[in-house]
């Protein structure tokens, strides 16, 4: 395997990659912003995690199930007819769509499952908006026969079907919420609501990036999975590193998985995609990083949709896996650093990538996925086809079927 | 020295409890807020606890977190609710403390907070999303405008962390009574009363118990041990329904509150 371009600017690199500290503060972002009732559990999880990261056998299982269970490594897939279509750089997709469940966000479950069992509590909660989240939690719960509790925003339950009935098919207990917007936002206030009376035996399976130290870190180490395969694949199949990156973000995970382990090259351009909804007004999008300011919210120091008061405003976005109001703070951190460009797509734009993808490759695509695609395909076409441009391609499209046909007035 | 700290210093002296109802500010409206708390005044409250509501509140149980809703509904704002309480800070001669979520705070700019808050007469603020950790900046902040920083301690607080968090509360010390949200309990936890008087030989704050405490047992029980007891879900909830009567809402809370004042007094 060629080695990797050396980095012109190693310390200040470094600088960037070597967050958080020990308060959890990416830069000025991120902290813990929670009741004094969550401390001592976010301590232990802290202290197990930082345990377990070192411990050979913890990794040897992980990486073992990550391999047989998960099927990983995910391929790097050249989209060779896609990019003659755009007659850009040349597309690669990173396959998380593959992986069992059908998204990126098993690597985290499986991981944060384990570090259930070491701690030896006996329940798990989790939170989900598209419902990849919930069932990837469901699937590592009923891996290890934990029991498990999945909040999910009433409006979501009815916008992702197929993934509540694949949770309860796999014995966890979907619990729609009614309050709110009754979305993600609103299913990650009742998980902690839960965890603030369960926590001594529970374990909260926060779904992304986001939430108090030490969620942020641990979630995105479990995520580099995916950056790390990428890095590999990149010079195994074209023998140097991309030249951009591309990622949806909702709270920021599959994004900050793949982003992470090329933080520290800097001929790597990086773009993130927020949802862009209906358009730039405030309520029509759900683009923290592109239209927000920093505030608190569900735990940490982060962009976030607020008002003047600093109540949290409602967003949209059709896709349920991008709709909420905050986003993980290393993107802040990168936002501000300039490390990483983030930008929107609105919901028109993410619909015609599922359908530009579907016809040229023959892949359905989540609709979260969809936002990176459509940005992808426009910065795609701006480069030269002797570049490389990798997509993380976060989840498959099967669950959003019926919203699509819905959404188009087509019968299901 | 604030009035928080004055009156604390009167009770002790006298042998007194504190009883510290917990109203959400704008719940239905702010006029109402009021009028609600010059009652409660009236009545003999030592002391009260204005809710800011906010819109994603973690530590809360349904009653306050629809109470929250209710007033957001109504548009309520925090400049509005400081405009009320000014107004009424002629009449009113019991310390109020805020209860706001430091999303709140630091929006509005923690030094403005604090200024704003103490020109309507608010002595002091609990913040229950920031953590002793986290506090360090605010807390300074905090005693140079003279204003009291409310820290809480919980049943999941170790013993070394709690007496931690007593130094750098000031006002009173908030003991949690149960792991949880918010809101009414019928029974409070085993060991409660020992694990209040643990910390109460340890340090010279006063402490005021809440979470769950909605009946006069509950204030049989704990009072010897603390220096006053908070109910919150318990009043809100005799105050939800507003909108219709707003004269049975306040007589309904009232006759709640006379109960535990009684318990309190024997
Ligand atoms: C396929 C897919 N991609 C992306 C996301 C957004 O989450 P994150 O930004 O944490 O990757 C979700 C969330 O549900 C998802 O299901």
């Amino acid at each position: 395997m060629s080695t990797v371009t050396p980095n012109a600017n190693a310390a200040s690199e470094e600088a960037v990659r070597q967050v958080p500290d020990a308060q959890g503060r990416f830069g000025q972002f991120g902290g813990r912003y929670v009741p004094e009732t969550l401390t001592k559990a976010l301590e232990e999880l802290t202290h197990e995690y930082a345990k377990a990261k070192q411990d050979p056998d913890f990794q040897a299982e992980l990486n073992e199930l990550l391999h047989r269970f998960v099927g990983r490594p995910s391929p790097l897939y050249h989209a060779a007819r896609l990019s003659k279509q755009l007659g850009g750089a040349q597309i690669w997709l990173k396959r998380e769509d593959l992986n069992h469940t059908g998204a990126h966000k098993i690597n985290n479950t499986l991981g944060q499952a384990l570090l259930t069992l070491r701690m030896k509590k006996t329940r798990v909660i989790a939170e989900t908006g598209a419902g990849q989240h919930g069932v990837a939690s469901a699937t590592a719960c009923a891996h290890f026969g934990l029991p498990c509790v999945v909040y999910m925003g009433a409006e979501d339950v009815r916008r992702q079907k197929p993934n509540v009935f694949s949770m309860r098919l796999m014995g966890a207990e979907v619990r729609p919420v009614e309050s709110g917007s009754r979305t993600l936002r609103d299913a990650v206030n009742e998980a902690m609501r839960d965890w603030m009376s369960s926590v001594e035996h529970t374990h909260y399976i926060i779904g992304s990036v986001i939430g108090p130290h030490p969620f942020p870190m641990m979630v995105r180490d479990f995520q580099s999975v995916i950056g790390r395969e990428c890095r590999e694949q990149c010079l195994s199949s074209f023998g140097k590193l991309p030249d951009t990156i591309v990622a949806c973000v909702g709270g920021g995970s599959n994004a900050a998985g793949m982003f992470f382990p090329f933080v520290e090259d800097r001929s790597v351009r990086m773009v993130g995609v927020e949802a862009g909804g209906r358009g730039a007004a405030p309520g029509d999008h759900a683009s923290p990083l592109t239209y927000g300011s920093p505030g608190v919210l569900h735990g940490s120091y982060s962009y976030v949709m607020q008002d003047e008061d600093g109540q949290t405003s409602d967003v949209h976005s059709m896709s349920a896996g991008l709709d909420y109001p905050g986003v993980g703070p290393e993107h802040s951190y990168w936002k501000d650093a300039s490390r990483v460009e983030y930008t929107s797509c609105r919901d028109d734009e993410a619909l015609g990538a599922f359908d530009f993808l579907a016809r040229n490759e023959g892949i359905l695509t989540a609709l979260e996925t969809c936002h990176a695609v459509a940005k992808a395909t426009e910065i795609a076409k701006t480069m030269s086809p002797d570049q490389h441009l990798v997509i993380c391609l976060s989840g498959r499209g099967d669950k959003d079927a019926a919203e699509l046909a819905r959404l188009r007035g087509q019968e299901w | 020295m604030t009035a928080i700290d004055d009156l604390f210093t009167r009770l002790r002296a006298s042998g007194k409890k504190a009883l510290m109802p917990f109203i959400t500010a704008g719940d239905p409206n702010l006029p109402f807020t009021s009028k609600v708390l010059l009652r409660l005044q009236e009545l003999g409250c030592s002391m009260a606890e204005v809710g800011i509501p906010y819109s994603d509140p973690i530590a809360d149980g349904p009653v306050i977190q629809a109470s929250y809703t209710r007033a957001l509904a109504n548009k309520v704002k925090l400049d509005q609710i400081f405009h009320q309480i000014a107004g009424t800070q002629p009449s009113l001669s019991m310390p109020l403390v805020s209860m706001v979520s430091y999303a709140i705070i630091h929006r509005h700019g923690p030094a403005r907070y604090i200024e704003s808050a103490k020109a309507a007469g608010f002595s002091g603020a609990i913040v229950p999303d920031l953590l002793v950790e986290e506090s360090a900046p605010f807390a300074i902040l905090c005693r140079e405008h003279d204003f009291n920083l409310v820290q809480l301690v919980t049943p999941t607080t170790p013993q070394d962390r709690a007496l931690k968090i007593a130094e750098q509360s000031s006002g009173f010390l908030y003991f949690v009574s149960v792991t949880g949200i918010t809101g009414e309990r019928t029974q409070l936890p085993d060991g409660l009363v020992d694990r209040v008087g643990w910390l109460r030989e340890r340090t010279k704050l006063p402490i005021c118990i809440g979470f769950g405490i909605s009946k006069p047992e509950h204030v049989r029980l704990l009072s010897p041990v603390c220096d006053g007891l908070i109910v919150g879900s318990a009043i809100v909830r005799c105050l939800e329904k507003a909108h219709e009567s707003e004269a049975n809402a306040i007589a309904s809370a009232a006759e709640l509150v006379s109960s535990l004042l009684a318990a309190l007094e024997s």
